[in-house]
């Protein structure tokens, strides 16, 4: 979904990020994509080529690091790690999950030169 | 353009109106020794082309990486007076330009032979939180307006407008009502809102595929203010991307119709975890369709346990009291929210005054 203006929010951060610290290039930006997010990290990927082609990340790796997701079952009364939204409990089979985990979308850090 | 739903930025217009005429930006510059560097300005022009005013900060501080001839290179920061050469890209635009001719080494450059430097900047920012920050705005405007926003979301064709024309209807006379109309083209929805007599506003977001905080900002600013009542937003129909932005509302309300398939839920979960409220739409056509309301709700509920479900008919208005009621409901608290805090900003007043009173 909207990958793009995601991008388009990504590099905003990074150049707002790389102007404060003065510097000339990003040679990498490192995403926190959770699992529960409802990024897809390839069309993000895509996205990103296009966004950061004539900004300071132009040519930049891009490294998304990966969350599970995670849940509190209210049956089991334990934090569980649920792989999607629709998916039920993996012990107990229970859809009273509360999400604790795995819906960042943060950009985490940057190199730069 | 974005391989999955074909959406990108660009084209919003409000009522017709792009949006970022006229709106201060950033630019990005490269000169001549290769240092890129990034700076907002305020603009104003009537076309691109025409030369434009800059206001400069007045000592940018950069850093800037060298090669000397004996091939060592290092970078250090130097700050220079804000007046620089430039071309932008398309207007073809020169600036004026006085280079600056000292610059200042700091004790502590550092030479690294054939390389330069890359470190690691720690970040930590949520990517939407430029969003999120406009939407606490908005928030924070409809809250001293005491307005109860709603933002509808579905799939295009499930009935948002027409329900909005009936709710509208319905409440004439009773609560002010006003529409932020999101589409990516034509001003026929808010043509369909204004027949009712309630002022709209339209959006058209031309390539993208939702509304977000900044856009809903700007047409908050063109509405009349409608001061305790109800503001409905309706988000472009799209039931994947609208799911991630907060437009400032207090609830996302969910339509889903009859005539889709109840399996909906399951098959865009983000949007029904989003909603606090889901309606289904069009019951007045159960009986000619296999569609199974309960296992909507169900599916609705597996991805979102706390989630209220309404049924009703637009059309036929059958269901559309309880619907009313939750509107009443939340305008209410709105505005005794807003009571609450104009008078407890009343007692402050009354206080400081006495205290001034007291030292005079």
């Amino acid at each position: 979904m909207h990958e793009m203006s995601l991008a388009e929010g990504v590099i905003q951060i990074v150049e707002e990020a790389a102007r404060a610290a003065g510097c000339l290039r990003v040679s990498a930006v490192i995403l926190e994509i959770g699992r529960l997010s409802s990024v897809e990290p390839e069309a993000l990927r895509f996205c990103f080529d296009a966004v950061s082609r004539g900004s300071i990340a132009e040519g930049a790796r891009l490294e998304i690091e990966d969350v599970p997701g995670t849940a509190w079952c209210l049956q089991c009364s334990e934090t569980v790690e649920v792989a999607a939204r629709y998916e039920g409990c993996p012990r107990c089979g229970s859809y009273q999950l509360q999400v604790t985990g795995g819906t960042e979308m943060r950009v985490k850090e940057v190199e730069i030169e | 353009m974005c391989v999955t739903c074909g959406c990108g930025s660009g084209d919003t217009r409000i009522e017709g109106q792009a949006l970022d005429r006229d709106q201060p930006h950033e630019h990005t510059h490269l000169h001549a020794d290769g240092t890129v560097h990034t700076h907002v300005h305020d603009h104003v022009h009537a076309a691109h082309g025409d030369a434009h005013h800059h206001d400069h900060g007045p000592l940018e501080a950069h850093e800037h990486a060298h090669t000397h001839a004996d091939g060592t290179s290092h970078s250090h920061a130097h700050a220079h007076a804000g007046d620089h050469a430039h071309v932008h890209d398309g207007d073809g635009g020169a600036h004026a330009y006085r280079p600056v001719p000292a610059h200042h080494h700091g004790p502590a450059h550092s030479h690294a032979p054939g390389m330069t430097q890359a470190r690691m900047l720690k970040i930590e920012q949520d990517i939407l939180s430029k969003n999120d920050a406009y939407a606490a705005k908005n928030r924070e405007m409809l809250a001293a307006r005491g307005t109860f926003a709603v933002n509808l979301v579905s799939s295009p064709g499930s009935g948002k407008t027409t329900l909005l024309v009936r709710t509208i209807a319905a409440l004439r006379g009773e609560m002010p009502t006003a529409v932020i109309e999101g589409d990516q083209q034509t001003a026929l929805d808010a043509d369909r809102i204004r027949a009712t007599g309630a002022p709209a506003i339209q959006v058209n977001t031309g390539k993208g595929c939702h509304l977000d905080a900044h856009m809903v900002g700007h047409a908050l600013a063109s509405l009349p203010a409608a001061e305790d009542g109800l503001l409905f937003i309706e988000n472009v129909g799209n039931l994947v991307c609208p799911a991630a932005f907060d437009l400032g509302e207090a609830h996302k309300v969910a339509v889903l119709s009859v005539t889709e398939g109840e399996d909906k839920p399951l098959k865009y979960p983000d949007m029904f975890q989003a909603a606090s409220l889901m309606i289904l739409n069009k019951v007045d056509l159960l009986p000619h369709l296999t569609f199974d309301a309960d296992k909507a709700e169900a599916y609705a509920r597996r991805v979102n346990p706390s989630i209220r479900v309404l049924r009703l008919s637009a059309t036929t208005g059958e269901g559309m009291d309880a619907w009313l009621d939750f509107l009443r409901q939340g305008l209410g608290a709105a505005r005794a929210r807003r009571r609450e805090t104009v008078e407890s900003l009343q007692r402050r007043i009354a206080d400081l005054e006495r205290q001034l009173a007291a030292k005079a």
